[in-house]
């Protein structure tokens, strides 16, 4: 009689467990947390699409993911199309039709509008696509990066700053390009703060297509028409470095103050420190790197079809100075990698 | 010595020296601070890389050829070098471990096209692509490499004389080096007979495939003095350039300063006035402040003009319909 109880208590127990789908042990009062997490997030493909990865913001980006995407029983890849959007795209496009297909595309767009319809595909095929750093006309699950305009108006403010009174107040910029919404957003920015300060003028704004060499070219046409500038906002520090050699050339290193934004790798605190660079609008990498790792975790969790979300999480900016700079300011690419 | 057809007496290296003139009087007149003598050496600064380029590709170009590695090797050996610095290598070691990788290349390029009998179009391209390759994923790290703190390279930069910057030199003494080459060396005066009439020279008996093999090891060498220039002034080396239009602004500056892309024609002095034209030309729509969209329409238009020009100037003679350019 006993044993016949027993066995029925347990065939119940059984039954329960089978029905209810939960792990037994959780009956043990056990977190069903982090089974759940491990459960969803177990093998999910996340690939990371950046415009290349040769610079400083890719790598730190991909480092970092990786380290987390694994971490959480994820498969991370990169592609690396190298500045060409043909290559990004034909890389998007093969993606979208692998198998197994990744489950979360994190993209960094080059312009505005040229991924839209592979990756409007995407999601379409379940694909969550994630923007990042540069915005898109096209509803992507979220964006993660900088708020451009913003960033363009802690630059104007550093240039403002940087002249000071007594200036010439005559400011010099040197644009990426035409079509890169950086670029664009950045100026629209910059002249909102410039609205503010009317004694304050824009002498010159050539473009630089992010090339070190014509930045140092156009930087010192720039210079030779007007000696008497005050400060120039480079719109990058990949090409800044040409600014900064116009200006040695032009021997005015310490009175034109130089204003760019970049990933914040430590090139960039060594700049500042030496001069080279008046103020850098550093993008918090750590920081953005885990907004990107959280809001993938959380559509994957989320149950929420791919395209029906839309969610913008722009990273804190600031514009650094020697004055304010501190050594863990800047992150070191190298012991980041080292640490994988 | 090199024929220049002439039409009316009109070489293109005379037209484009007269158009060179006439824009740079009207933007002495019409621009303030075009016309200063910090101005004017700006100018030849700022096309002393693009010049140093032209002089190794004006070599080719002479002697029938053409190099479309040049910008790759003068990006990657360079972006190579200083990150072997950067490593803590020695600097003899590095610059011998480069010199000897710009010299293979080179040997590489001349031997495809000598002996394989590879058009050098499609040789230098292809060699173009594997240096980038190669270098960008097995050697260097990143796009851009830093010139270590007070290494040569940098003081290099800092370097004046009478206030007149390093490149002006360096471009000087580049192009004046290829003058002597070309004008008063055997194997420089090879290089117009082989370009005028390959088969010509071949039955003379000059040793033609050892000459264009040593064509593209100086080109080679001559692109990879031309990135040095670059990093001592930037004090770093970014390898975006390669998919930059540099590669077309130096075939710009040989074909518009007026040296046939048929050979054997052409010298230093085309060199010079070509890149002068682009020079000023850069300068004034700068400070014209033209959009970069607009400045590069501008250029290739003049481009396509001046390969017109140079069609109605050195018409294809039979050598070159049976051979075809380059």
């Amino acid at each position: 009689m006993k044993w016949k109880s027993l066995f029925v208590a347990v065939a119940a127990l059984t039954a329960l467990a089978i029905s209810t789908g939960q792990p037994a042990k959780a009956q043990s009062g056990d977190d069903p947390g982090p089974a759940a997490y491990a459960e969803t997030l177990k093998d999910k493909r996340i690939v990371l699409v950046p415009m290349a990865m040769g610079f400083d913001l890719a790598q730190g980006w991909a480092a970092y993911l990786k380290r987390e995407v694994e971490g959480w029983g994820g498969v991370f890849e990169t592609r690396d199309p190298n500045w060409s959007t043909e290559a990004a795209a034909q890389a998007l496009t093969e993606l979208v039709s692998s198998d197994p297909k990744p489950n979360v595309l994190i993209v960094h767009s080059p312009d505005l509008n040229s991924f839209s319809k592979i990756l409007k595909r995407a999601q379409s095929e379940g694909i969550y696509v994630v923007l990042i750093d540069n915005p898109m006309n096209f509803p992507a699950d979220a964006f993660i990066g900088s708020d451009w305009d913003r960033l363009g108006q802690l630059e104007a403010e550093a240039a403002v700053k940087g002249c000071g009174e007594g200036s010439s107040k005559k400011i010099g910029l040197v644009q990426g390009d035409a079509a890169n919404a950086s670029s664009i957003y950045q100026y629209n920015g910059i002249m909102k703060v410039l609205k503010k300060y009317p004694d304050f003028k824009v002498v010159a704004e050539p473009f630089s297509n992010w090339d070190p060499t014509t930045s140092r070219t156009v930087t010192a046409t720039m210079l030779q028409q007007n000696p008497d500038i005050c400060a120039i906002i480079d719109f990058w520090d990949g090409d800044a470095t040409g600014a900064a050699a116009a200006i040695r050339d032009a021997k005015l290193d310490g009175k034109v103050f130089l204003v760019t934004t970049g990933g914040g790798e430590m090139l960039d605190c060594n700049y500042i420190n030496d001069g080279t660079f008046g103020a850098v609008v550093m993008t918090e990498l750590a920081g953005q790197s885990r907004d990107m790792n959280a809001i993938v975790k959380f559509l994957l969790q989320s149950g929420q079809p791919a395209g029906t979300s839309k969610t913008y999480i722009y990273t804190l900016e600031r514009a650094w100075t020697k004055a304010d700079l501190r050594p863990e300011t800047c992150w070191d690419l190298k012991h980041l990698q080292a640490a994988q | 010595m090199a024929q220049i057809k002439t039409l009316g007496g009109m070489t293109q290296e005379r037209i484009v020296f007269a158009l060179a003139v006439l824009l740079f009087l009207a933007a002495s007149v019409g621009l303030g601070g075009f016309f200063s003598a910090d101005n004017l050496v700006a100018i030849v600064r700022s096309v002393s890389v693009l010049g140093i380029l032209a002089v190794g590709m004006a070599i080719i170009i002479i002697g029938r050829g053409i190099d479309l590695s040049m910008v790759a090797i003068m990006a990657m050996s360079v972006a190579w070098y200083l990150q072997m610095l950067n490593d803590g290598m020695s600097g003899g070691t590095a610059l011998a471990l480069v010199l000897a990788g710009v010299i293979a290349i080179g040997l590489i390029n001349g031997f495809l096209v000598a002996y394989a009998d590879v058009p050098a179009i499609f040789a230098t391209l292809a060699s173009s692509a594997f240096v980038y390759g190669f270098v960008r994923s097995q050697l260097i790290g990143q796009d851009a490499t830093p010139v270590p703190p007070d290494h040569w390279v940098e003081l290099l930069g800092r370097f004046r004389f009478l206030d007149v910057p390093v490149e002006v030199f360096f471009f000087s003494a580049v192009a004046f080096a290829a003058f002597l080459f070309l004008r008063f060396a055997k194997w420089g005066r090879y290089t117009y007979l082989m370009g005028d009439n390959f088969m010509a020279a071949r039955n003379m008996g000059i040793p033609v495939r050892p000459m264009i093999v040593l064509r593209y090891v100086l080109s080679a060498l001559i692109a990879f003095a031309a990135g040095i220039l670059i990093a001592s002034s930037l004090h770093s080396i970014n390898v975006r350039v390669v998919n930059s239009n540099l590669l077309y602004d130096v075939i710009l500056v040989v074909v518009i300063g007026g040296i046939g892309l048929n050979g054997g024609t052409g010298g230093m002095r085309n060199v010079i006035v070509g890149a002068l034209l682009i020079g000023i030309m850069q300068n004034a729509m700068t400070i014209i402040d033209i959009s970069n969209i607009y400045q590069n329409l501008i250029k290739s238009t003049i481009l396509l003009i001046a390969i017109v020009v140079d069609g109605l100037l050195n018409p294809r003679d039979e050598q070159t319909a049976q051979q075809g350019d380059i």
